[in-house]
């Protein structure tokens, strides 16, 4: 079963008088357990599709299914809940906030979706045991190293064990060799049956994945997946 | 997300930024504090001036000799100018009017009082027995001035507290003789001390009968007449049967002026109560002011906090709860502020007490519920728009914002 389906995607940026056609005529259909990069150059609609997946926007045009559910009709609250439950999203820039400890960045997904508070705790708990990080439960971001960080970013991502995990660059601001602990910890929890999307433009990083996604212009110049169907290089 | 959820990130970001956070804290405190303060002044000036008339005793009714206001020309008016005297006959007539329980003459001078050896000046107030029961008086040692015919008065005397206290000393004073003016008079009493009342220091007048003093100033004319009407409804009454009574005695002519204790009191309450809603509507200025401050804050707060608020959206905080958070935020921000500047104002109102003890400036109840009301309105109001705001926010674009 696809655990993503999207056909016709169209998304329409207005930028004055111009416009800017961020993605046109997207058909791209994701498995569950797929490990997926999307790659391109800046300016290619890789972000703008990781946004849509997200659902942090919303298409111009064009169907998005997520486990076999229409979200792109449902209401921002909805829409809400969806990205509560069953998305995951890593940052470039870590988002931790800075005032909250390691622990409680954490907990901030499942303290937003209502669960109680002694069920975060021993959640928590858990999480940061498997990735290494019960050491560093009271510290604050500033008190981190950057792989840190980011594996609180990760453990943050998937405490609310999502279908779906999004990540946006997620070595960018690392050096090589945390970066690639990162991407280890990432194919680690893929592994498990976790739907990875890594948006990337690091050409070594991208052909880890089994399937790559190669954007420009908006449009899907390439898919590993499905040679044939693509259209020509013009 | 879980109310006590939503208040414990609210606190969190608040204390996150601490220099801010207590700057709108105080300037809504110094607007509650100022409301609190500036009531209790204006309450506590009301109560001083109810509690001096309060102290002259109850259903009083008091006539002074001279009209209170000038009509227009008449012949009656051309004829007859000078008021005539009020006598210790009108204040006799006055007692047999049945609406009235109590009336007391009063007639004032000063003269000088040598006894034990010392001198002094003095007032010498000229009444009779009723007084002390008009005035609420209570006697420190010995009996007032005994029941007698106001025309035969005997050559005695009471004595104010303070007066006691300089010519005596610790030495009983009821039974020994003294010398007022060119009379000698027998001591027979010594008031309790009144302090201030009525423009005179009761402490340190002598109380003599009301011929006593008339004939040692040679004067038939009264100062005052003290009237105490049967009950408080009756005093109306009472006003417009001493106008008459007067008026038929003095030939037809309203040569005399009635006050009644309530109506200064209620002119001066009224005159009191809307100069503590005045100064109270001013105080409330900077209420306002600090529910702007706290919007400007939260209005930073949202600026500076736009990536976390894109953040949570990502994490699934629904639009909703970003605004709860902030308004919980902005809710908190007053509820701190209010009962600090609460507390502060209770402090100011005390200090104010121990530095002026006669002046009972206490905040009275409804400022200070305004003023607590207020500031949460103020600040609830002036948080929805951040909030709103905050949670109208893009998320794609406030993830971007770093």
């Amino acid at each position: 079963m696809s655990v993503i389906q999207l056909a016709g995607i169209e998304r329409v940026f207005h930028l004055g008088d111009s416009t800017v056609h961020a993605l046109t005529h997207l058909d791209v259909s994701i498995e569950a357990g797929e490990y997926v990069a999307i790659m391109g150059p800046s300016g290619s609609g890789k972000s703008t599709l990781l946004n849509l997946l997200g659902l942090l926007d919303r298409p111009d045009a064009g169907s998005y299914h997520l486990e076999g559910r229409d979200v792109t009709t449902l209401s921002p609250d909805e829409q809400a809940a969806v990205r509560s439950r069953r998305i995951g999203f890593v940052f470039q820039s870590f988002h931790l906030v800075p005032r909250l400890t390691a622990a409680e960045n954490v907990a901030l997904p499942m303290m937003l979706a209502g669960i109680p508070a002694a069920e975060r705790a021993q959640r928590v708990a858990q999480a940061l045991k498997d990735f290494g990080l019960d050491q560093r439960a009271d510290h604050r971001p500033d008190q981190l190293s950057g792989g840190q960080r980011q594996r609180v970013a990760i453990a943050r991502a998937t405490i609310m064990q999502p279908a779906v995990l999004l990540a946006d660059e997620p070595t960018g601001n690392l050096d090589r060799a945390t970066g690639d602990d990162v991407i280890h910890l990432l194919e680690v929890l893929n592994e498990r049956g976790m739907t990875l999307i890594i948006v990337t433009h690091d050409q070594k990083i991208g052909s880890r994945a089994r399937r790559q996604l190669m954007m420009e212009d908006g449009e899907l110049r390439h898919d590993s997946a499905r040679p044939a169907v693509t259209s020509p290089m013009p | 997300m879980r109310n006590a959820d939503v208040l414990r990130f609210a606190r969190d970001a608040a204390a996150g930024y601490p220099l801010r956070t207590s700057l709108s804290v105080l300037a809504m405190a110094i607007g509650v504090a100022a409301v609190v303060v500036l009531t209790a002044l204006g309450d506590g000036a009301r109560r001083y001036v109810v509690d001096q008339f309060s102290a002259l005793g109850s259903n009083l009714v008091i006539v002074l000799p001279g009209r209170s206001a000038t009509g227009g020309f008449s012949p009656a008016n051309a004829v007859t100018t000078t008021p005539r005297d009020l006598t210790v006959d009108d204040a006799f007539a006055l007692s047999r009017l049945p609406s009235v329980r109590r009336v007391a003459p009063l007639t004032a001078g000063t003269s000088e009082i040598n006894a034990n050896g010392r001198l002094r000046e003095t007032v010498v107030a000229g009444t009779s027995s009723t007084y002390l029961d008009i005035r609420s008086f209570k006697m420190a040692q010995g009996a007032f001035l005994p029941v007698a015919d106001w025309n035969r008065g005997a050559p005695v005397a009471v004595i104010g507290s303070k007066i006691k206290e300089e010519i005596f000393g610790a030495a009983p004073a009821v039974g020994e003789l003294i010398r007022l003016g060119d009379r000698r008079l027998r001591i027979i009493g010594v008031l309790k001390s009144v302090g201030q009342g009525l423009g005179m220091n009761t402490d340190e007048v002598v109380f003599v009968p009301v011929n006593v003093a008339q004939s040692m100033f040679n004067s038939n004319t009264l100062f005052r007449v003290l009237i105490e009407a049967r009950s408080r409804d009756q005093i109306e009454g009472v006003k417009a049967e001493v106008a008459a009574v007067l008026k038929a005695r003095h030939g037809g002519e309203e040569d005399i002026t009635v006050i009644t204790q309530d109506a200064v009191l209620a002119t001066f309450d009224k005159l009191l109560r809307a100069l503590t809603a005045a100064v109270a509507g001013i105080a409330a200025i900077s209420l306002a002011v600090a529910g702007i401050l706290v919007m400007n804050v939260m209005l930073v707060a949202v600026t500076q906090r736009t990536s976390e608020i894109g953040l949570l959206m990502a994490l699934g905080a629904r639009g909703a709860t970003i605004r709860d958070a902030f308004m919980a935020e902005a809710a908190m921000l007053s509820v701190v502020g209010a009962l600090t500047g609460y507390g502060l104002g209770l402090f100011g109102a005390f200090v104010l007490r121990q530095m002026y003890p006669v002046f009972p400036a206490y905040p009275p109840n409804w400022a200070v519920i305004a003023a607590l009301v207020t500031a949460l309105s103020t600040g609830l109001l002036f948080g929805i728009m951040p909030a709103r705001r905050a949670a109208r926010l893009d998320p794609v674009q406030a993830l971007m914002k770093h």
